[in-house]
Order: structure tokens, then C-alpha cells, then sequence
């Protein structure tokens, strides 16, 4: 996840199955012009083969045979588009329940959400837990098309009625940037040509929403600079120097900085980035540090600066569990925390999270797909911060250590909501 | 550079260092990775950036070659020079051998190789013991690729599972594989085509030579331009003419198809690609355009 810069914005496009998520992404990138020839053609003749219309307009994103045959999107497909104004990376999410860790690997990363609804069936279950797990994620914008309006004959009340649906909840998230848009996918209608039968509506089309969106909105960071070590390079000279990524805030060259969990203050004697010497590194950036004293640094500690991260071996956490086999009291995986791996036990499952009407209900175990409040006990100290403040920091994931399948993501804390 | 000015980053520093980051993750976390060299443009900036990745060490894993026998000479040239310039290990996993080996059916001296690779790959992957495999793959080349994780896990087989892969949140890659299994890294996923252009222009990558413009034989066959050479004799009917090509992908030679282009520049390509209509992959590949899913399966397989 690089840092975003406001000339790229990194979106996903969740909602529930069959409301026209595929539709509207083929649409914006047919009419956006970021397809080839040869790749409209190859649409054209898949949608031949399979006796729909013309052009299906979800083939351009359902790339995987068994997604065809089904007509259903199993894993994310990622995209890339390019306005005059913007740079896009495109998360095309699935929106079955069955898939909802391939809707979350794709929201993980994402600055806002584009959220694609059927008007005429309003916010459904799945839609309300989609926009839930972008919540807890750190997504504050969301857009909302209102697909499908061409089955309404363009009746505002349908409009009206998926507004206030949207309002409720997007306060109770706490999203700081609601859109919500009329739009026929299949037709075209908002998504980038402006629509001319929907008189009533004067707000922005789609992509002009997506254009103006406000980037790098979960990227203003309440933490410090952090920089995870990844790997120790050994110099010509005979130093090493810690190499990672910055995340949190910037690094300047004769700053204090702290290694953890050792707790040892030095001060950053110089900064190697991808093309040379810099005097400030900045988020987002690889970049190998070279510190004023010997310190034993190695993978999996961390250089911060204020306000520093915690190193802790108890937290609370939420987390999105993912394995068919449920999680409960005292079950032992392996935890990945920024460049450290170390043993984890759940001590105790505090809740499991409502997305419907978002309360906790008391539960010992979490199945497939729930989302719940846990508290972890780790066997080596890992150093956080609260998810709020650092998506970096903040982020961990769980591994079921036999079959290595990762089966949890995790977030330190919990978010207001809860 | 003062501190008082923010030193700028654009969205090339961004991919960049994310690569870099991917680089040192997976070899942190792996035991014997490779980086798969095919010479392309690709892998060279990928080679590039595992280089910066580890400066001033030397790069801590060998390159493999997944050689088809039916090369360009000048991107052979072109291996071999970055292999001695930049002190790398260089191996070989030949479809000629695997050929003289029995392990893959003889296509004749000028069948078409490419699916034959995968044999190969998966044979040299499990004779050096190699867990990871850098590629330089980026999501844009094709809708299978689109779908793909950045680490791609490999079952015991080599086989890609596209309904079962592992969820990759945030940027926790999570490496870990058992005995025989392994994993193909793909670090230039976020990668467009013409990133990968405007990268090697600021950085001075160096490239083979076919890519800029060049006169030579060719002749047109399935809609391509095929070099004419050791691989592509002229069939009954077929014409060979002499045209102004550049390579817009370095592949199998008897299957990689040429552009009529006049740009002999960076600055003349990036223009170029910027303006086309059609994708690299269906421009140039014959390889991809036998079935709508072709990429699909040859990655179920175990290709790369
Ligand atoms: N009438 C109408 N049908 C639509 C519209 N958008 C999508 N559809 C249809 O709804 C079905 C599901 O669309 P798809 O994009 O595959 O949905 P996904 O499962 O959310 O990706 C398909 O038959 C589409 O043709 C729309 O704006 N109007």
C-alpha cells in the first residue's frame, strides 16, 4: 500500500452480487476509453459465445473462466485507468458472502469506496456489511451508484429513498464523504456521460465524483514517522544501515529517532532513498537508514518518532475471520505484524459485531466471514499503533501455522462504531 | 535538497519503492528465491529494482533464464551482458533439455514453444530447490493476471488455484510455504505499460535492442509481423518484406510478433505507446490468442 499522492486514487468497487458492480466498471472504463481494440473485440466475442446482447459489459472484469461460466466475480481484479485529471487503481471486489476475504484484500488498500447498489432493492444485507468492513478498514469516502435506475423509469422517489438509506448508515460509519448517484450501467447513463433523461439530478456523474474524490483521506496519519526494519545491508565500509518502508509521517536527517521495542534513543545520521542521499524521507518511500550509534537492530523491530508506538504482548483487536474452521478461547495461529512473525493465542473472544444494526452480541466463537472484538496475547512484544492512526502500524494478519493459509485480517483496536 | 522545501515523489518513486519493499520481504522471508530474466523489458526493470534493493550488497539470489531455444540473438547478447556487468548467477532451465529429456512431446524444430516452458520452470524451480519466483508480470497484460495475488502461492505442482488464493491485506505478505510448494512474487503488479516505459527512460534501464526501431525481414502471418530468421521460414504463399519494426514484448521467437514502428527513442516509443489501440499481449503474442482463457490455463499449469 503506497502512500497515495492526489494525481492516483486507489478505489474499490464493493456491493452485493448481481446489483451491477462488473456492469459499471466496464462501463467506465469502455467509456473512458481505456480499452484496446483487441481487448473490446475479445469481450464481444466471449458475450457472442454465451448468447448475451452485444457487449456484456462484466466480462471486461470477470476475467477467470469459472466467473463467466457462473456469471458471478470470485476474486478481485485489479485495474488500472487514466483521465487527463487522474490516475486510477481499480479494485473490483466480489460481492458474494462466500468471497468476503477477497472483498476485504481489496478494500485493504483502497481510499475510497465505490459502492454499487440496485435502486430498486435498496441497501441490502451484504451492501450493509460491505460498507461496514470499508469502515473498519479506514475508508472515510464512499460513493454510492444507485444502479439499475433504467428499471425505475427514472423515478426520483427510488432515488430519494436509496439517499436517505445511504445517509443513515454513512453517518453511523462514520464516512466523511457521502455521494450518492443515479446511474444506469447498462446504459451509461452518470457513470461518465451525463445522463439526459434523469432531469431532476444535478449533482457529479461517477467518474466526475471519483475525480474530485479526496486521496489519501485514511493516509493522514495521527502517529509518528515509523519506519519497520525489513533487512540489515552491510556497507562497503563495514556499517550497516536498516532498510524499510516509511509509513506515518517523514524522517529527517539529524532527528531522534527510537528503535523498538528496545527503547534505545539515536539520532539518524543519514538516509539512502531508491536514488541517492535524501535529507527527508517521506512516506511511502524504500529507503535504508544509517543510525549515529551501534545499535542490534534487526528484521521486525521498528524506528519511530513521536508520539511513539507501543510495544505490547496484550491488546484488543478487531479482526475479520476468515477460515472455515471458527476461532474461539485459546486457539494458538501465528501472527504477521509489519515485518514480524510470533506466535499469537487468542485469550478471549469479547463480541461478535452486528453489521445490520451494528451492536456486539456475546458469542464464544467466530465462524466464516464474522467480525468480531478479540483480545491476543503474542509471544514476542510486537510494537502498534491504534489501526486509527497508522493503517500500517495498526494492521496485522493471522496464520493458521499447518496449513499456512492466512485466516484473519486484524486491526488493532476498534472503531467508534462498536 | 533543504528541509525546508518538501523534496517531491511522484507515482513512479511510489512504485518503485513499493517493489522494493516486496523485494526485501519475500527474500527476508523466503530460503532460495530466484528472479526470473527473460531479457524483456520486464524483468529488466525488475532486475533494476532488486539491484537497488540490496545496494551495496550483491544481489543475495540468482537469475534463471526460462530458455525456449528460440531466442533472438540480441537478447541473448543482452543476458549475458547484465549477467557480467552486474555479477549475477545466472541458470538455465532449457526447453531444448527438457526436449532431449522426454519430459515435454517434441513440437518439431519450429513448433511453438511457449507452453513448453512451464515444464521447464517447474524443473528448474524443483532442482534448485527454489521457494520463490520473481516475475516481472504486471496486472495489466491480461484479465487472468488481473485477478492475480502479488505473492501467488504454488501448490506442490506448480499449480495457481485462482478460486482459492490467499487473502493479502494491507502490505502483509504472508511468504510462507511448505516443503515443494512455492511462490511466484510478482513486484510490478500495480505496474502499467507505460510506467514501465517512463521508468526506464528516468533511470536509463538498459534494453536489447529490438525494442527501438530497426529494418528487417519480416513476414505477415495470423495478423502479426514475424521476424524472419532460424525460427520463421516463409510458408507457401507468405511474402518476406523489408519494414521498420521495434518488439513491443521479447518472447519465443517463432511466436512474438513485431510492430511497424519508426520509434528509435524512449521519448519516440513512450509516444507511441501512449497513442496505441492495441493491447502488448494482442499485438504481439499468437501464444494468448488461442482461446479466450489461454493465460488462465497456462497459469493453472504452473507458467509464471
Ligand atoms: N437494467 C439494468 N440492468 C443492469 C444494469 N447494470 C447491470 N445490469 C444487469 O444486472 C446483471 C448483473 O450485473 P453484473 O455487473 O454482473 O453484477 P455484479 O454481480 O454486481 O458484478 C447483469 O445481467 C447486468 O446486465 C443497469 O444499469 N440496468
Amino acid at each position: 500500500m503506497s502512500e497515495p499522492t492526489s494525481d492516483l486514487l486507489r478505489f474499490a468497487t464493493v456491493g452485493s452480487v448481481d446489483d451491477g458492480k462488473s456492469t459499471l466498471i466496464g462501463r467506465l472504463l469502455v467509456d473512458t476509453r481505456q480499452l484496446f481494440d483487441d481487448q473490446l473485440e475479445a469481450v464481444a466475442t466471449a458475450s457472442a459465445k454465451r448468447g448475451v446482447g452485444d457487449l456484456d459489459l462484466s466480462f471486461v472484469t470477470d476475467g477467470l473462466r469459472a466467473e463467466r461460466e457462473q456469471g458471478i466475480t470470485i476474486d478481485v481484479a485489479y485495474r488500472y485507468a487514466a483521465t487527463p485529471t487522474r490516475k486510477f487503481v481499480i479494485a473490483d471486489c466480489p460481492g458474494h458472502v462466500q468471497y468476503t476475504r477477497n472483498m476485504a484484500t481489496g478494500a485493504s488498500t483502497a481510499e475510497v469506496a465505490l459502492v454499487v447498489l440496485d435502486a430498486n432493492e435498496g441497501l441490502k444485507e451484504q451492501t450493509r456489511r460491505h460498507l461496514c468492513i470499508a469502515a473498519l478498514l479506514g475508508v472515510r469516502v464512499v460513493i454510492v451508484a444507485a444502479n439499475k435506475m433504467d428499471l425505475t423509469q427514472w423515478d426520483e422517489s427510488v432515488y430519494t429513498k436509496v439517499v436517505d438509506q445511504v445517509n443513515d448508515v454513512a453517518q453511523r460509519l462514520g464516512f466523511t464523504d457521502t455521494t450518492v448517484i443515479p446511474v444506469s450501467a447498462l446504459k451509461g447513463d452518470n457513470v461518465v456521460e451525463r445522463s439526459y433523461v434523469a432531469t431532476w439530478y444535478q449533482g457529479p456523474t461517477v467518474l466526475e465524483a471519483l475525480e474530485s474524490a479526496p486521496a489519501g483521506s485514511w493516509a493522514s496519519s495521527a502517529s509518528g514517522a515509523r519506519l519497520p526494519i525489513q533487512w540489515v545491508l552491510r556497507q562497503n565500509g563495514g556499517g550497516r544501515t536498516y532498510a524499510g518502508m516509511v509509513n506515518g509521517g517523514e524522517f529527517t536527517v539529524g532527528q531522534q529517532v527510537t528503535l523498538m521495542p528496545q527503547g534505545i534513543t539515536t539520532t539518524l545520521k543519514a538516509i539512502n532513498g531508491p536514488r541517492g542521499a535524501l535529507d527527508v524521507a517521506l512516506p511511502g518511500l524504500s529507503v535504508d537508514f544509517d543510525l549515529a550509534d551501534d545499535t542490534d537492530a534487526g528484521r521486525g523491530d521498528l524506528l519511530a518518532t513521536a508520539p511513539l508506538p507501543t510495544a505490547t504482548r496484550e491488546f484488543e483487536a478487531t479482526i475479520c475471520w476468515f477460515s472455515d474452521k471458527p476461532v474461539m478461547a485459546g486457539t494458538r495461529l501465528r501472527l504477521k505484524h509489519t515485518t514480524r512473525s510470533t506466535p499469537v493465542m487468542v485469550r478471549s473472544i469479547a463480541g461478535q459485531l452486528d453489521v445490520g444494526n451494528l451492536t456486539v452480541a456475546d458469542v464464544t466463537e467466530l465462524k466464516m466471514n464474522d467480525i468480531g472484538l478479540v483480545n491476543l496475547m503474542t509471544a514476542e512484544p510486537i510494537v502498534v499503533d491504534d489501526y486509527r492512526d497508522n493503517r500500517v502500524t495498526g494492521s496485522f494478519i493471522l496464520i493458521d501455522e499447518v496449513t499456512n493459509a492466512t485466516v484473519a485480517a486484524g486491526m488493532i483496536g476498534h472503531a467508534n462504531f462498536i | 535538497m533543504t528541509t525546508s522545501t518538501h523534496p517531491q515523489i511522484d507515482h513512479l518513486d511510489l512504485l518503485e519503492s513499493h517493489a522494493m519493499f516486496i523485494i526485501r520481504e519475500v527474500v527476508a522471508e523466503c530460503e532460495r528465491p530466484v528472479l526470473l530474466f527473460s531479457g524483456g523489458k520486464d524483468s529488466a526493470v525488475l532486475l533494476h529494482i532488486a539491484v537497488k534493493a540490496f545496494a551495496p550488497q550483491k544481489l543475495p539470489f540468482p537469475v534463471m533464464h526460462v530458455d525456449t531455444g528460440h531466442n533472438f540473438p540480441e537478447v541473448i547478447a543482452y543476458r549475458d551482458e547484465r549477467v557480467a556487468t552486474l555479477a549475477l548467477r545466472l541458470e538455465v532451465a532449457s526447453v531444448q533439455q527438457a526436449i532431449d529429456e522426454g519430459r515435454v512431446p517434441d513440437p518439431g524444430p519450429l513448433g511453438m514453444r511457449n507452453r513448453l516452458q512451464t515444464n521447464a520452470l517447474l524443473h528448474g524451480i524443483s532442482k534448485h530447490k527454489f521457494d520463490a519466483a520473481f516475475g516481472g508480470a504486471r496486472r495489466d497484460e491480461d484479465k487472468a493476471r488481473a485477478k492475480e495475488r502479488v505473492l501467488s502461492f504454488r501448490n506442490a505442482f506448480g499449480e495457481w488455484d485462482p478460486k482459492n488464493q490467499r487473502p493479502e491485506l494491507w502490505q502483509l505478505y504472508q511468504g510462507k510455504v511448505n516443503n515443494g510448494e512455492n511462490l511466484r512474487a510478482f513486484p510490478l503488479s500495480d505496474w502499467t505499460e507505460l510506467d514501465i516505459w517512463n521508468y526506464i527512460r528516468r533511470e536509463n534501464v538498459p534494453l536489447p535492442s529490438i525494442y527501438f526501431a530497426h529494418e528487417r525481414p519480416v513476414l505477415q502471418r495470423d495478423n502479426m509481423w514475424l521476424a524472419v530468421g532460424e525460427f520463421v521460414h516463409p510458408e507457401p504463399g507468405e511474402v518476406v518484406e523489408r519494414h521498420l519494426v521495434r518488439f513491443r514484448t521479447v518472447g519465443d521467437a517463432s511466436c512474438t510478433g513485431a510492430v511497424r514502428s519508426s520509434a528509435d527513442t524512449l521519448d519516440a516509443i513512450i509516444a507511441e505507446v501512449s497513442t496505441t489501440n492495441l493491447s502488448e499481449r494482442g499485438a504481439t503474442r499468437a501464444d494468448d490468442r488461442f482461446s479466450e482463457t489461454a493465460m488462465e490455463d497456462r497459469k493453472r499449469e504452473g507458467y509464471f
